[in-house]
């Protein structure tokens, strides 16, 4: 096809609506995208074959999957992710996505097909109000209603996405405008967001008086959040911390931010945080609270937040100040540019009696588990993949127990190797999420911590892996139960199990009158599945197995599924329950 | 009703008279309006329509809550990208008017009766049928509903208002935002600003 790349793009014959299209997206740096074709978006994806030698377009097996791999993709690199889909249902497949890169903030691209401009409205097939539809849940978005507009609309759509606090673009494509025709088209246009303003930096007086409240302080903390990791932050928040001696606690998304091992780290924060990160929020007289927004997940309990102390807030986003919880020291600026300017100025203070503190708390109530040797222990698998892998990997998850457990029993060392949903808590992003990370970073190893639950909600892109020859890793958690829903139960609902059980109804497990014992047969078959997916796969149940075959699968060079077998009668620990304090925390 | 906020740390409810300028495009009131449904915020009375700029239309929107609760409509409606600016007008001295038609029962002898409250509240009859006459009354909202109250005895057939539409008096520019969030004083908790064209 190279014959016709050079037509398009030294000639100056006409161009159609999908090539200045997809010529913006080159113009932007897109080397990869996630796309599902369909009938309205069929240009777009022919506009997509005359750029084959700059983009590689991997086609997913659910448009879901495909905007996970680019919410993958986007947290993995910090540059937009891009995914396309045809119009309606396969529009519609990308809502949750565009729900979950909004609220933990990635900067995502999504175009979508539309049904012709002059059948809008009539409700055609496959016509769905995508805009209207996703109003809500995106940063911004576009009908293009003019070929002519397309490049200033994906130009302000990177703009938007990526600058400020990122977040989902949707572009909405007519079919017939993606094949108008368009003379000269201008890639360099000015762009028209009267509206879309960035925070300026930090004014001085501001930074005066944080630095005052610093100084003032005797139990200072730092609460980190995934705005340190958007705003590129990692280095200059390890610099504060180290230059101060703050001890930092980070939020889910946070992780990455100072490594695990580093004096400093407290660790997870919040409802399956560490016990000492815990305490030391609630005694601390000056919270620093560095590109987070008060999460209920983190908090608990607004009222008894933090009580004790002053709280610094610096975000990107003034709607997030005082929204939750107010703030004494308000701070509307990138996390990167405040800590920029304070970090000359900072000094280390007298905190000795404070880290002695936080210290006896890590003594006497530090993260264990049950050393069983009668059956494998979730969190050992994390710890001794930690371990083997010293650092050196993408981690993605699904949503429940494993992945409470992949983020408090994995060691981070970079921001970006840790990619799950937090804000929105997608079941089934990590198996495409981590297609994402590796179409990023081929040569990486990119492991999907999943649950036997979470991963049957996107497993048809164990096609894509193997068929893009993505060779991520999968370890799967796998106790035959909806775990958290099942803690939960055992918590609050005196374990009466309500759809929890993911075998057959007819088990007794399915109304929780198992023996508790692990079956001989697990259901369903994830080892014949990944294999009629072609994708090398081994089940262990046995604790002296979990060392071989995770240095089998880290060798291996393809794809491959890790069954790991687990207890579902083990919980994340500790708990602070759904909306209460650090005094109601569970501890075993 | 052109009261300005008191200072102080605001933990009472007012009335907000919020004006901004949206860029004047398809679907911007369905996001204005959405936003607010989706957050919770009620609003008392929203109305939309072009500027002296044809690419700039005025939603002026009346919101009743306290100040936090202010803050952030004010912040969830700058963050949309197609608003331009968004002003506290209640916090300066300005001048507010909501339109009302109403069509009142009107038997030919109490004609002139209808016609002398017309006259007190400075509205115009603009219709007279057999047995209605149709007034056009324009102003606050105290008078516009001192005014129902006065007709509602003759029998009120129809009404229809505009909502209300406001602007600062004078000729200076609108004053920007910067004002203080907080817990403590104003002044120790000011956010920098997010609201600067």
């Amino acid at each position: 096809m190279s014959t016709i790349d050079q037509q398009t793009t030294t000639t100056r014959k006409p161009l159609t609506g999908a090539d200045v299209l997809v010529e913006s997206l080159v113009l932007h740096g897109v080397d990869v995208l996630f796309a599902y074709p369909g009938g309205a978006s069929m240009p777009m994806h022919q506009a997509l074959t005359r750029y084959r030698d700059r983009v590689r377009t991997i086609l997913p097996r659910h448009e879901q999957g495909g905007i996970f791999a680019a919410e993958g993709y986007a947290r993995a690199t910090g540059k937009p992710g891009v995914v396309m889909a045809t119009s309606g249902p396969g529009a519609l497949n990308l809502v949750t996505g565009l729900a979950d890169a909004k609220m933990d903030s990635l900067p995502i691209i999504a175009i979508t097909g539309q049904v012709p401009t002059h059948v809008i409205g009539t409700d055609a097939f496959q016509e769905t109000p995508m805009v209207e539809v996703c109003r809500a849940i995106t940063k911004h978005h576009y009908l293009v209603q003019n070929a002519r507009d397309m490049a200033r609309i994906v130009k302000e759509a990177f703009h938007i996405a990526s600058t400020g606090r990122p977040g989902p673009v949707l572009i909405d494509v007519p079919k017939d405008i993606q094949n108008t025709l368009v003379n000269d088209p201008d890639y360099d246009v000015p762009m028209d967001l009267p509206g879309y303003r960035l925070p300026p930096a930090p004014a001085p007086e501001k930074i005066r008086e944080a630095l005052a409240a610093i100084k003032a302080s005797q139990k200072p903390i730092i609460y980190c959040g995934g705005g340190v990791v958007a705003s590129g932050a990692a280095e200059e928040l390890r610099e504060f911390a180290s230059k101060t001696g703050i001890p930092v606690g980070m939020t889910l998304q946070g992780l990455g931010s100072i490594p695990n091992d580093h004096y400093l780290s407290l660790n997870m924060l919040g409802m399956h945080g560490t016990v000492y990160s815990n305490y030391a929020i609630n005694e601390a007289d000056l919270l620093l609270a560095f590109g987070v927004r008060f999460d209920d997940r983190v908090t608990g309990k607004l009222s008894e937040f933090a009580k004790h102390g002053k709280i610094i807030h610096v975000d990107i986003d003034a709607s997030e100040i005082n929204k939750n919880k107010p703030a004494h020291i308000a701070i509307n600026s990138d996390v990167r540019t405040f800590l920029k300017a304070v970090n000359p100025l900072v000094e280390a203070g007298d905190w000795r009696a404070w880290h002695k503190q936080i210290d006896a708390w890590r003594a006497s109530d530090p993260m264990t588990y049950d050393q069983r040797d009668d059956a494998i222990m979730p969190q050992y698998v994390l710890d001794q993949f930690s371990n083997l892998a010293q650092g050196e990997f993408i981690m993605t998850t699904g949503v429940g127990q494993h992945q409470m457990w992949a983020a408090q029993w994995t060691k981070f060392t970079k921001p970006r190797t840790w990619i799950t949903s937090g804000g929105l808590g997608s079941m089934g992003f990590g198996l495409p999420a981590a297609l994402g990370a590796q179409a990023a970073f081929p040569d990486a190893l990119v492991v999907d911590i999943d649950g036997d639950g979470s991963f049957v909600m996107n497993i048809q892109e164990l096609a894509t892996a193997h068929c893009e020859s993505l060779p991520v890793k999968v370890i799967l958690l796998n106790n035959q139960h909806l775990g958290m829903v099942v803690q939960w139960e055992d918590r609050f609902y005196a374990s009466n199990r309500a759809h929890t059980y993911l075998g057959p109804v007819d088990h007794p497990e399915a109304i929780g009158q198992g023996e508790g014992d692990l079956p001989d047969v697990t259901y369903p078959d994830f080892v014949a599945i990944s294999k009629g997916f072609g994708i090398q796969a081994r089940q262990i149940r046995k604790k002296s197995e979990v060392i071989d075959a995770l240095k089998e699968m880290i060798a291996y060079p393809g794809p491959y599924v890790l069954d790991v077998l687990v207890p579902y009668q083990e919980h994340v620990l500790p708990m602070i329950p759904a909306g209460m304090t650090v005094k109601d925390i569970i501890k075993s | 009703m052109g009261q300005t906020m008191s200072n102080g740390n605001g933990s009472g409810r007012k009335r907000h008279v919020l004006s901004a300028l949206v860029q004047n495009q398809p679907g911007v009131l369905a996001h204005v309006s959405g936003m607010f449904a989706s957050r919770g915020f009620n609003i008392e009375s929203l109305a939309v329509g072009e500027t002296e700029d044809p690419h700039l239309s005025r939603i002026t929107v009346t919101v009743n809550g306290d100040d936090k609760l202010l803050e952030q409509v004010r912040k969830q409606l700058e963050k949309i990208v197609t608003v331009v600016r968004v002003h506290d007008i209640s916090r300066e001295d300005f001048v507010e008017r909501d339109l009302m038609l109403i069509k009142i029962d009107a038997a030919s002898e109490r004609l002139a009766e209808i016609k002398a409250l017309v006259d007190i509240y400075r509205g115009r009859i603009v219709d007279v049928g057999a047995e209605q006459v149709m007034v056009e009354i324009s102003g606050q909202e105290t008078k516009i509903e001192a005014f129902v109250d006065a007709v509602r005895p003759f029998g009120i057939r129809e009404l229809a208002r505009t909502g209300r539409i406001a602007l600062v008096r004078g000729s200076r520019p609108s004053r920007e935002e910067s004002e203080g969030e907080t817990v403590g004083s104003a002044a120790e908790a000011a956010v920098v600003g997010h609201s600067h064209l």
